[in-house]
This record gives structure tokens, sequence and C-alpha cells, in this order.
């Protein structure tokens, strides 16, 4: 089947000559070399923040503002975590977070998934309707929002629970539009294939579909994780005690409005960024695994 | 061939197969249970609050003091008559018009190129979604402080290359560049994990075929990497449109949308109205105003997707 395809898809492009035209190969090298360069050097103006956060976490508060700015510490103080640790009640907050987004995650992963399939597979009355009314989910800032959402959580009384924060973020208009993009790119013969065979569409979506689809997953998974632990508005928003608290409000104590302590709001930063990174650093092999149709014939 | 219909919106092959009532009715009562936990939810925590969003446009609601009376119209034609409104449009489609192509474009180039997983690729792509891993209150605060005259060390090092600049962030002509550049910083890394998840969706064979025939890295980009990553392109595009419409976070925190609103985002204009001056009618109305922009885009797009699918096939 794949064959098919692509022979097709080749066919249209159409025009190449059987000359092989790859360049030279000294020239190929050059170029992947200037490409790698290139990376690189993006890679040390996107890296720069961090590690100036990271050297500023470890700086005493005198070495934080100087004339002539300095990158690297003069000497190294390690008090900036400490007070980090004992001040904000850091276990409490992790353990929130990880709740608050973990379950976030989870949920909507699913249910968007879900939907993704029914947009992508199936035929239905109103589906274009229905599509627009997704997009549309996407188009009014939270910021505004969070207002009908606070006293929608009021009537239910669910403020300060974790419910009222896990609810209504359990789908997502993004997460729906992002897999039914890559649903919908998925050869239809497998599909029919299964059907013939007897499958249902419950059968089809878990063992063909979401199976095939581990790059958008694995994507779709990490942004959904990384945007909730860092969000900032909506937990500060519907919570009201310290114990419900999560990360990004406990540390915003550290950027008051007038004067931001710098060592330690980077210290506290480092501490909150440090799970995402190692998650994201060792979650990439599902993303960067490609498909294999022919396996599945 | 199916599948390339299925790309533009709302079209799907099944549609076209003549199948008995009583099978359609099931294959639709499927549908809308794959969708009925999804769809519930935005229509209770989504939609809801947008219509309550509409419904408050059309009243001069405000939090000090309390009070809300039926105002028809008067928040739009407030809106339409106050030119920092205009101005403030005019910063926002700079913002999206410039950051949205350069984001996608960089972050395209990076994803083709990191897409193995090697240490190298995989210590890099780490590296470009670091900013989307971040809280960007704090990353603003963070590029805000570097770009300081004399007591940020970025603008220092500027100095010494000769590059001198009194005051990134605090001049008109400098602080809209300065807030676009850290705009591709934040999304670059988000567009191109997307990109990388695409790209692996193609399967190898088209490649191989591709490669059989003798077509050129660059031939190969052109007729089979873009037109099969159309999908993806296509979200990509809408959903940073979107974005870039609506950007606020770290813009906020470097600016407040100074100097002199140079940098103010519609975003920024309703924040300001709804929370700083608690005229929760009037940010309700820019908000509306903002969705129907954002609409009239998205439906461009999705319409200039459409075409260039019947085109390329």
């Amino acid at each position: 089947m794949s064959a098919v395809t692509a022979g097709s898809t080749v066919g249209t492009a159409g025009g190449w000559s059987s000359r092989s035209r790859q360049g030279s190969p000294a020239l190929r090298r050059c170029a992947r070399g200037l490409m790698w360069v290139t990376l690189a050097v993006g890679g040390v103006v996107f890296l720069f923040p961090f590690v100036w956060m990271l050297l500023t976490s470890v700086k005493p508060e005198g070495q934080v503002i100087t004339y002539p700015p300095t990158l690297l510490p003069r000497s190294l103080d390690l008090s900036p975590y400490r007070d980090v640790w004992s001040q904000i009640g850091l276990a409490r907050l992790y353990l929130n977070t990880l709740v608050f987004a973990g379950a976030v995650t989870v949920l909507s992963v699913s249910f968007d998934s879900l939907a993704a399939y029914a947009f992508a597979r199936l035929s239905f009355p109103g589906k274009e309707l229905l599509f627009w009314i997704v997009l549309v989910t996407l188009m009014v800032p939270i910021a505004v929002l969070i207002v009908p959402l606070f006293f929608e959580n009021y009537e239910f009384g669910w403020l300060n629970t974790y419910q009222g924060l896990i609810v209504p973020l359990a789908a997502n208009g993004y997460g729906i539009f992002l897999l039914r993009q890559f649903f919908s790119t998925l050869p239809f013969e497998l599909d029919d294939a299964a059907r013939v065979d007897g499958a249902g569409d419950l059968f089809i979506y878990l063992r063909v579909i979401v199976r095939l689809s581990g790059p958008a997953l694995a994507a779709l998974g990490i942004f959904t994780f990384s945007f909730n632990w860092n969000n900032f508005l909506w937990p500060l928003i519907m919570t009201s005690t310290d114990s419900m608290r999560t990360l990004p409000a406990g540390l915003a104590l550290f950027s008051g409005e007038h004067e931001v302590i710098y060592n330690m709001m980077c210290a506290g930063a480092f501490l909150s960024m440090l799970p995402l990174v190692v998650l994201f650093f060792f979650l990439q092999r599902y993303f960067v695994r490609g498909i294999a149709l022919s396996g599945l014939k | 061939m199916a599948q390339t219909q299925a790309l533009a919106i709302g079209t799907s092959r099944d549609g076209a197969r003549r199948r008995g009532g009583s099978i359609r009715t099931r294959r639709a009562v499927t549908a809308y249970a794959f969708l009925a936990p999804a769809m519930s939810i935005l229509f209770v925590f989504v939609i809801w609050p947008i219509i309550d969003v509409f419904w408050q446009s059309l009243h001069n609601t405000t939090f000090l003091p309390p009070a809300s009376a039926y105002s028809g119209l008067t928040n739009f034609r407030g809106l339409f008559d106050d030119p920092q409104f205009w101005t403030d449009l005019r910063t926002t489609a700079i913002y999206t018009v410039v950051t949205v192509p350069l984001t996608m474009a960089a972050a395209l180039a990076a994803a083709l190129g990191l897409r193995r997983n090697n240490l190298a690729s995989r210590m890099l792509r780490t590296v470009y979604f670091l900013p989307a891993l971040s809280s960007l209150a704090v990353m603003g605060l963070i590029w805000g402080y570097l770009l300081t005259p004399n007591i940020g060390v970025l603008d220092y090092w500027l100095h010494g290359l000769g590059i001198s600049q009194p005051d990134w962030l605090g001049t008109t002509t400098w602080a809209l560049p300065s807030v676009i550049a850290v705009g591709v910083w934040v999304s670059l890394g988000y567009d191109m994990v997307i990109f990388v998840a695409g790209r692996q969706g193609i399967p190898e064979e088209y490649y191989e075929a591709a490669r059989i025939d003798g077509a050129t890295g660059w031939q190969q980009f052109r007729h089979v990497t873009l037109p099969l990553l159309a999908p993806t392109t296509m979200f990509v595009l809408v959903t940073s449109v979107i974005g870039a419409f609506q950007a606020f976070d770290q813009i906020y925190v470097m600016t407040t949308g100074g100097p002199l609103y140079s940098t103010e985002t519609l975003v920024i204009y309703m924040y300001r109205y709804a929370f700083e001056n608690f005229e929760i009618g009037y940010g309700c109305a820019v908000a509306v105003v903002l969705f129907v922009i954002v609409l009239a885009f998205t439906a461009v797009e999705v319409r200039m997707f459409r075409r260039s699918q019947t085109r390329v096939y």
C-alpha cells in the first residue's frame, strides 16, 4: 500500500532527472558544517539567559548587581537555595504542581485524542460547525475568560479544590486541533483493513491511530504538562490557601512589584524548571521515533 | 491520495460514501460518543465564558463601584474613537507579521536539522525548547534585566562590541524590536517540536522512492516534505497567529507596554482597562474585537491551505 502511495507522490512532483544531482561530497560537508555552526550559535543565544539564571542563583547578594556587570560569580553561595527551600515550603508546592499538571495532562490528552479521532476519521452531521467551535475556544484570551470562570467555579463550590483546578482544563482546543491534524495524515486504508477484520472504532482508535501517533501525543503531553507546571494565573485565582498553592505562585513571592531578589528568584526558577528539563530530555525519543507503516500490514 | 482530501477542515472521504440511513445514524452516534467528554468540557468551561464575555461587552460593567447596566454599543464606540486602540492594533499587527514567519521558518529549519536522535541533536533540541519549559514571567524579568543599561551584562557586552544603544527597552525605536526578538525566542521551541513530530509522521518510504528517482535534497524538501507537512504547517500557522495576537506575558513583564505605549499590544490594552481600571465591560469589548480579527485571519488561513492543496496535488 505504502509503495503505491509513495509512487503517486513522486509522480506528481515529476521531472526529476535520473542523473543524480546531489552535489560534490566536499560541498555537502561544507553545507552540513555551516548548518551545525548556525544551530550551535542559535543554541548559545537560547541558552544564555538560563546560564545567567543558574550563575546568578549561586551569587551572594552583594555580587548580583555590580558595575561593570559580570557573568561569573566571584564566590559561590548556596544560601539562596537554602532560603528558597525553607521559606516557601517547596516540597508541598512540588506535590501540588505535580498533581495539578499531571492530572490535567492525562485527562486532556485522553479526551483531546478521542475528539480528534472523531474529527479526523469519522463522518457525522455538524462536523464542520463543531470543529470551528473548537477553533473558537482558542480565540479569546484566557485573561478575560478567567472572570466568568471564577464565578462558575464558585457556583459549583469548586473554588480552592483540586477538581476546580483540574476539570475546567481537562479538554483543550489546541490539543484537539493538533491531534486532528496528525490523525488525518495516517492512511485511511489502515481503518478499512481493520474494519474488514471486524474491528470497531474504539479498537481502531486505540490499536491503530493512537499507536501510530506517538510523536504527536508525546509532543502534546509535554506541552500540556509544562504549560500547566508554569501556569501562574489559573491556580493563583482558583485557590486561596497555602496548602493548595502551586510553584509559580509560590515563587512569585521573590519577584515583587517593586523589588526583585534576583538570586533567590533565579534559584527558585531553576529548581522549578529542573524536573521539566530532565523530563523533556528523556521524553524526546518518543517524538523523534518515526512511524513504521510497513510493520502494520 | 485519499488522505490529502482530509487535510482541509471538515472534508472527509467518508462523506462521499453512500451508506444506509441506519448505519449512518449509528456512525454519527459513535462519533458523538468520541466527542462527548472533550466537547462537554469545552462548552461548559470555554464556550459559556466566551458567551459571557460577549454579553458583558454590551454592558458598562465595572467592579469599583460594582455596577452593570445594558449600554448597547457604547463600549465599541468608545473603543473605535480611542486613537490608542488603533495604535495598539497596529503594534499587535506588526508584532504578529514579523514574529510568526520568522519563528516558523527558523523552527522548520531547526526541526529538519535536529531530527536525528544523536546526543548533539538531543541537547540542542532541549536548549531550543528551554523557553517553553520556563515561566514566561520569570524569563521576561531576566531578559529585561540583561538588557538594562549599565547593569545588564548583555547590554554591557554589546557596548564592548561597539553596538551602542542607550536603552534597548527604554526607547520607542528599539523596544518593539527587542520585544519581537524575545517573542521569537519564546515560541521557536514549540513550533520546532511540532515540526519534528510532523516530519516523523512522514514515512521514510517516500524519501527512498524520491532518492531512487534521483531527487536532490532540495527537491525532496520541496516535493515530499513540504506538501506532506501541510497539515502540520497549517496547525502551526493558525495557532501562532492566534498566539501572537494574544501576546501578553513576557511583554507585560519586560515593558508593561511602554515606553510611551510603543510595545502595548491589544491584550495589554484590554488588561489595562479590565484589571487596572476595573472597567470589565470595556475590556470585554476589546476581547470581542480581538476575537473577530483573529477569526477572520483563521478563516483566510484555512482557505489558503485548502486552495494550496488542490494546487500541489
